[in-house]
């Protein structure tokens, strides 16, 4: 199991974090690109996600697979969306992502008054922290290849 | 655990006398710098609304709550969950409007007045207005604009202190550039 990469967006789109680990192949365009496209394929699965969906959801949309890895979204009230790509093994881990919102995004970002939030995250502090939160998951465990 | 114990054992809490007289400090302080109760009113809204824009995230962390299907919702959820966590006390959620979209907030032992006595010549100070602006805040950040008012103020001898809310519209979520 392994974790691949983790997006941070705010509720305008603007991408506040991005984090990269065992990511082997790069998406060929700038990362400025990239997070618009990403932002923009979240905005349309979720719109699709509520539409097409049988009965009222709760909450929605949630994650989805392809054949190489797993995409998990989490969404607070307030807008707040926090990505992170793993390879297949992964199941639920919302836990772990509202984790990160609680224990490193509020802690490190909101309450800090210097931190704009709606800017990309600059402080080393909160960046430090997510890398070894990352890092010490039971998913992040790879095989070293 | 007696209530005294578990409370050294949280460093997030704190004594609650402290806060209310630091924010007397701040009011004495606005008061001083604007000289004009109106003035000062818009400061404590305006600081108000910079603490709630950040603590609605605390609050969402901490409780793990969803977006609200209605206002009767977010109603139960300022005064049960959001007042409780943050000021230890509930208020009434009473004088609702027919339409659902106005509701009053009746707060009886209002934390931040405990020992307060507004001098003569202060009569449109709205002392406690700071609430005022957390709740406009917060619930913006939750995509609900929201018009929150003083109506009765326990300083004024009213008795009780009663801001009302009225709901304005719902904000929509942010299209990303390029769509529509």
């Amino acid at each position: 199991m392994t974790i691949y990469n983790l997006y941070i967006f705010d509720r305008n789109g603007t991408c506040l974090h991005y984090g990269e680990w065992n990511r082997k192949k790069q998406s060929g365009m700038s990362k400025d690109e990239e997070f618009k496209l990403m932002y923009g394929m979240l905005f349309s699965v979720k719109s699709f996600v509520s539409r097409i969906s049988p009965t009222d959801i709760k909450d929605g949309f949630l994650n989805f697979k392809t054949n190489k890895y797993k995409l998990h979204l989490y969404e607070t009230a307030s807008g707040l969306k926090i990505v992170i790509n793993t390879d297949l093994g992964v199941g639920s881990i919302t836990d772990v992502l509202h984790d990160i919102y609680k224990n490193i995004y509020v802690e490190y970002v909101v309450r800090n008054p210097v931190c704009d939030l709606s800017q990309p995250i600059e402080s080393e502090i909160f960046k430090t922290k997510l890398d070894e939160y990352i890092r010490a998951l039971s998913i992040f465990a790879t095989r070293v290849s | 655990m007696s209530k005294q114990a578990s409370r050294s054992c949280d460093p997030r809490k704190v004594n609650g006398e402290l806060f209310t007289l630091t924010y007397g400090a701040l009011v004495a302080q606005l008061l001083r710098d604007y000289e004009d109760d109106e003035e000062v009113n818009k400061q404590l809204e305006k600081m108000g609304y910079n603490i709630g824009v950040r603590l609605i995230e605390d609050f969402l962390a901490r409780t793990n709550t969803g977006r609200c299907n209605d206002f009767r919702e977010t109603a139960d959820i300022i005064s049960k969950m959001a007042f409780k966590m943050y000021l230890g006390i509930t208020p009434v959620v009473s004088n609702w409007s027919a339409a659902g979209d106005e509701f009053s907030l009746l707060i009886e032992n209002n934390p931040l007045i405990d020992f307060v006595e507004l001098p003569d010549g202060h009569n449109a100070l709205n002392y406690s207005s700071l609430l005022c602006g957390v709740l406009r805040g917060a619930l913006e950040m939750v995509q609900m604009e929201v018009d929150v008012k003083f109506v009765q103020d326990q300083l004024k001898g009213d008795s009780v202190t009663e801001l009302r809310l009225k709901f304005v519209k719902r904000l929509e979520d942010a299209v990303p550039v390029g769509e529509d």
